[in-house]
């Protein structure tokens, strides 16, 4: 029984996907210097392989995963290793890094490599191939896909929806992917299905996009049961739990995961990246990139090895315009503002987003006039004008009672208020506080 | 704070640092707001009550003028001198001082207009912390003190003086000093007729505004659409006037089913005295309302009881003003009583499980 196509609540944020929406994806050429950190995903940094002076092909392993919770690293281009040090990561610490310096002459082409037949493995050896593959979620998020592969077995799980939605204004990379690479995610999908042993596949994607969800409905398997659902536009559907009630109509309880529901959500990209895997055997070295904003002058959608550094990026882009100010790795209403050129794109980068005075202004804060604004935007009705009181006032346990940790730090309730209180920081804040408190105790 | 601004250095020299001098700004998420602003909020519910100053000039003449810009100096001066920095920009002092004149008799000496203008934004907001910390709406608060320290003035009503240009009563009373008694005569409102002399107003006259009354409460048809606008615009809560009007028509248009001669007829009620502006202006002011949709239910439908409860068997013609403050003081136990369920949970948990 399909849901209403949406969940309650939310936001409206102008779409302004036409800029890249129907834009070919372009591979962008190797840039002279790659730099790839050992922290790309949720949980565990990889461990280090090699040592400054190696030679490595594009596709070799440099960074071994560390545990179950934990994805390897791969060179996505040839070269030397030139350095390993602390480099600018996107969220805004340093981290420990493997620096390539890029072989000119090297035609990167990755070596030879077994192509995992797909039909004759079990469950098990297709999570062992997405682990060894490197994927993760590639909405943002970054989870390691494989680790969703293997629910507990009291969480029998009868659906795979797959994240079409794309909610985060300007971004174009999943709808490209759809556009460009329909049969490969029909692949991934298909081979996720035989591995999670699920009946069901669900494709969700926003209406503002017609010719992927064209696509995809042309190529929809015969022998499966896989559909797309056209979702309405609103931010933020793409949220895992939102698509949840949005597909199902479920509510994904407070505090578990949405194999409690049956569920399995994986993001359109890291679907055709598994296509890819059992396609070619490459590894997760490149993706698709959406460079846009009104800051930029070339909007485009990029192939871009992993690792690349944001100055290279911009640059092939035709850089930036007098008024830009701002650049954002993800989409404007969740991703993190970069202060440093050098900072390289990862895994989980799905767009760089270049903003300029008239969208990134400064604003004055005001009181808060307790319009209730907030309430009606959060999508998983919090009282955001409350925690906000409450987070001024560092009264974190208050917070935790009113349901903090439940906030999945989406951006409505701050892109709505009147007053400019930026709610969402002062949250982050919060279960940072609530989260150190927990781990000392 | 949120922002800070990183330059590159000039030892960052390639191509793309020479394209622009970047000045990259680093603020948390979400980089894309509404243009909606409070001060944005603010300045329209102002523009919304231009109409309704009009009217009540033409009905009232310039004494209607004096009295609310008496009020309006009061309060803005107030905010000016002990508010925060620049919050007279913001406002909501303005709304405070208009809202206030538009309640007050035409008549109304000038002094205690502007005096009432300072308790409401003095006593009724300034001192709860400013803007959006005031439990009471600061208007209302002007008027209940004015109520209570001039209660002949402010129950002084005028009929229809000779001419457009001569005062409605004795404005320009001396600070400190009563008010002469009037030139002309005064008049009762509509409601105080029916409470005292048992006498009813013509209906159409109530909805245009051709009555006795406060100044800005006697065109109750312009008051329902300017407050329509700012519903549509989103800068009221449509709720909350909602819940009041219906109210107020299906409790007195009860009464009136079962006693049509001792009781007022629903469409008097609803356009009568202060009701209109009140639901509209006052109860709809986002600081001392609930912030919950379902808060916003209780809040009106309390209001509209108390407002029938006080007209037809309180000691008062009128009830608008006390139901109003009445429902503010209660707002945060309705607030904290219609908290919504949060995503992914049945019920709310039992309260042991919270402490």
């Amino acid at each position: 029984m399909l849901g209403s196509s949406t969940f309650r609540h939310g936001v409206h944020p102008p779409e302004t996907k036409h800029l890249t929406e129907k834009l070919r994806v372009r591979r962008m050429p190797f840039p002279e210097e790659i730099i790839l950190p050992l922290r790309q995903h949720a949980g565990k940094p990889a461990t280090l392989l090699v040592k400054v002076g190696d030679r490595v092909e594009r596709g070799d392993k440099i960074a071994e995963a560390d545990g179950f919770v934990s994805v390897p690293i791969h060179a996505s281009a040839a070269g030397t290793v030139k350095d390993i040090r602390l480099c600018p990561h996107p969220d805004g610490s340093m981290a420990e890094s493997v620096v390539i310096a890029v072989d000119r002459f090297s035609p990167q082409v990755p070596r030879p490599r077994i192509v995992p037949r797909w039909e004759g493995l079990s469950p098990q050896q297709v999570v062992v191939e997405v682990q060894k593959g490197g994927v993760v979620g590639l909405g943002g998020a970054a989870f390691p896909t494989h680790v969703k592969l293997l629910p507990p077995d009291e969480f029998p799980v009868h659906t795979l929806i797959i994240n079409g939605a794309e909610c985060e204004p300007y971004l174009t990379t999943d709808h490209r992917t759809m556009v460009e690479y329909p049969e490969r995610v029909q692949f991934g999908i298909r081979i996720m299905m035989k591995a999670l042993g699920v009946e069901r596949a669900v494709i969700g994607i926003e209406k503002n996009k017609p010719d992927a969800i064209a696509r995809l409905t042309e190529t929809l398997p015969e022998d499966l049961d896989v559909s797309v659902l056209p979702l309405t536009v609103k931010y933020p559907q793409g949220a895992e739990k939102m698509l949840i009630k949005a597909v199902t109509g479920r509510e994904v309880p407070s505090g578990k995961l949405p194999m409690n529901v049956g569920v399995v959500v994986q993001n359109v990209g890291s679907i055709a990246c598994i296509g890819e895997i059992f396609e070619t055997g490459y590894p997760l070295i490149e993706r698709v990139v959406t460079v846009t904003g009104p800051g930029v002058r070339r909007p485009s959608n990029l192939l871009v090895p992993v690792g690349t550094r944001l100055r290279d990026v911009l640059e092939f882009c035709d850089g930036l315009t007098e008024d830009a100010v701002q650049i954002v790795f993800g989409g404007p209403m969740m991703g993190a503002a970069q202060p440093d050129l050098d900072t390289p794109l990862i895994k989980g980068t799905t767009g760089v987003v270049v903003l300029t005075n008239k969208e990134a202004r400064p604003v004055e804060r005001y009181p808060c006039i307790h319009c209730g604004r907030c309430l009606e935007s959060c999508p998983v009705f919090l009282n955001p004008s409350l925690l906000g009181t409450l987070a001024q006032a560092g009264l974190y346990e208050d917070m935790e009672t009113a349901h903090l940790m439940d906030c999945m730090l989406c951006g409505a309730c701050s892109y709505v208020c009147p007053s400019h209180i930026p709610l969402s920081q002062m949250f982050a804040l919060g279960k940072n506080m609530l989260r150190k408190r927990q781990a000392v105790a | 704070m949120t922002e800070s601004t990183v330059g590159r250095g000039p030892d960052a020299g390639t191509d793309i640092d020479s394209l622009i001098e970047i000045r990259l700004r680093i603020a948390a998420s979400p980089h894309l707001r509404t243009p909606h602003s409070t001060p944005r909020i603010m300045w329209n519910v102002v523009g919304s009550l231009v109409p309704i100053l009009a009217v009540a000039v033409y009905y009232f003449g310039p004494s209607a003028l004096l009295v609310i810009a008496a009020a309006t100096i009061g309060s803005v001066l107030t905010e000016r001198l002990f508010g925060k920095k620049r919050s007279t920009a913001d406002g909501s002092a303005v709304i405070t001082g208009l809202l206030l004149g538009l309640i007050l008799p035409p008549g109304f000496p000038l002094w205690m207009a502007f005096l009432g203008g300072m308790f409401g934004v003095g006593f009724g907001k300034l001192i709860f912390g400013g803007l959006g910390q005031n439990v009471f709406n600061p208007a209302l608060l002007g008027r209940a003190f004015l109520q209570a320290a001039f209660p002949l003035a402010i129950t002084t009503w005028p009929v229809q003086p000779a001419s457009w240009w001569s005062l409605r009563g004795d404005n320009f009373a001396l600070p400190l000093m009563s008010p002469s008694a009037p030139d002309v005569v005064t008049g009762a409102t509509p409601l105080g007729l029916m409470k005292f002399e048992g006498l009813s107003t013509n209906t159409l006259d109530l909805m245009i505004g051709s009555t006795g009354g406060s100044i800005g409460e006697t065109a109750g048809l312009l008051i329902l659409i300017c407050g329509g606008y700012l519903a549509l615009r989103k800068y009221l809560d449509w709720r909350i006037p909602l819940s009041i009007l219906l109210t107020v028509f299906v409790f007195s248009g009860g009464l009136w089913l079962l006693g049509p001669d001792r009781f007022p007829n629903p469409v008097f009620m609803l356009f009568s005295g202060g009701l209109m502006l009140g639901a509209m202006y006052m109860a709809t002011d986002m600081v001392t309302s609930p912030v919950t949709a379902a808060g916003s239910w209780i809040f009106g439908i309390g209001i509209g009881l108390l407002v029938v409860l006080i007209r037809v068997w309180g000691g008062l013609p009128e009830g608008v003003m006390y139901a109003i403050l009445f429902m503010n003081a209660l707002v945060p136990f309705i607030n904290r009583a219609t908290q919504p369920r949060v995503f992914g949970q049945t019920r709310r948990k039992p309260k042991g499980a919270e402490a």
